[in-house]
């Protein structure tokens, strides 16, 4: 028998965190409200969450930091900014419908993502977590990847580090095909991004330090299948499809009157 | 990054199986305390390993990724996880994020033993 030990369990801070309430209480996604004009309001309503245990592809931890003068923000502060202004910190091209009281837990979010050859990507997210100090989306069945995202701020010396992590993996073999043929690559300048967006909201510069681990190189082929779901095959057959549905929608109109 | 407030004891039931007690917090603080007990729990026979969860404490969405790692770590070794001690918040936790998927979840200690046995 042997004891591996840190600090002291059973403490105060430990007891004081009851943490229910920072967490989502289903798993499958339901908009609370209609989309605003304009958004492609697809692949979200009735999906269900997937974890990186659930995905296709090789397994990715990344990690995307940067540091602020610990006088610019507090982690505390710095989570209630990114919660409050999350869209306003994404890259031009890309959505984010979320609710317009900040993250909660529970809340399902509809993304309008700007794929490779510009192509629109109709998905959603569940925030799954959220406290003082951080907060995690959870992706669902359809989305580029299976796994979540946890934003996180805390002190480390006299600096705040802000921090986005990615567990996950690809969600079918056609994802994992484009994450190859660079969408990592485009994922990295997304959250590289996001993070300068998050330090100059607070009148900070500073580099974002990215780290990409590769937890498990295997693929699960058995999960390919998910291709069933897969959201951009959804929502360009959508968008193809798009002037036949008007054409329709006049001929119905003629119809009736 | 904030310190970890955790401590585990593993214990070798029999050549094939392993239990690890944690208690305390799980968080990303926690992954050293995690990795190493995990590493003290398995040996080239060890096809189990249970995780003892009847005193934790705090598990966040952290923590629920180094369970993920874990996982893909021990499967890699040929071992099953196994859980149990879990709460009734925690025990959904495992289900909204799908991990119940893979690592199986037993009501108490005897119950995780006898499946680790037939298995």
């Amino acid at each position: 028998m042997s004891t591996i030990d840190s600090a002291e369990p059973g403490s105060e801070e430990a007891e004081r965190r009851s943490d229910k309430a920072n967490w989502a209480t289903s798993g499958r996604l339901r908009l609370n409200a209609a989309p605003p004009q304009g958004a492609i309001n697809l692949n979200v309503d009735g999906r269900v969450v997937t974890s990186p245990i659930q995905g296709f592809g090789k397994m990715w931890q990344k990690t995307y930091r940067v540091r602020l003068s610990s006088l610019a923000a507090s982690p505390e502060e710095v989570i209630r900014e990114w919660k409050a202004h999350f869209p306003t910190f994404w890259p031009p091209g890309n959505r984010f419908y979320g609710p317009l009281t900040g993250l909660v837990p529970g809340d399902v979010a509809l993304l309008n993502l700007m794929m490779p050859g510009r192509q629109k990507l109709s998905t959603g997210v569940l925030v799954l977590y959220a406290d003082e100090e951080s907060f995690t989306l959870m992706t669902p069945q359809g989305h580029v990847f299976a796994g979540w995202i946890t934003f996180s701020a805390f002190a480390e010396s006299d600096e705040t580090v802000v921090q986005a992590q990615v567990l996950m993996r690809a969600s079918d073999p056609a994802y994992e095909l484009g994450l190859t043929l660079g969408g990592h690559a485009q994922e990295n300048r997304f959250w590289e991004h996001t993070l300068t967006r998050v330090a100059a909201h607070f009148q900070q510069q500073g580099p974002v330090e990215t780290s990409t681990l590769c937890i498990d190189p295997r693929r699960q082929w058995r999960r390919a299948g998910n291709i069933w779901h897969n959201a951009g095959i959804r929502t360009g057959l959508y968008v193809a499809t798009t002037p036949a549905r008007w054409v329709g929608t006049g001929m119905r109109r003629i119809v009736r009157k | 990054m904030a310190q970890a407030t955790v401590s585990m004891t593993t214990r070798r039931v029999n050549d094939k199986t392993s239990i690890i007690d944690i208690k305390g917090s799980v968080t990303a603080a926690s992954e050293p305390v995690l990795m190493d007990a995990w590493a003290a729990a398995s040996t080239e026979s060890t096809r189990s390993i249970i995780l003892n969860f009847e005193a934790l404490e705090y598990l966040n969405s952290s923590g629920i990724g180094l369970l993920v790692t874990l996982l893909v770590r021990a499967n890699r070794q040929r071992q099953r996880l196994m859980a149990f001690g879990l709460n009734e918040h925690y025990r959904h936790i495992f289900d909204l994020t799908r991990l119940n998927d893979a690592i199986v979840i037993h009501d108490d200690e005897p119950a995780a033993l006898a499946a680790a046995q037939a298995g």
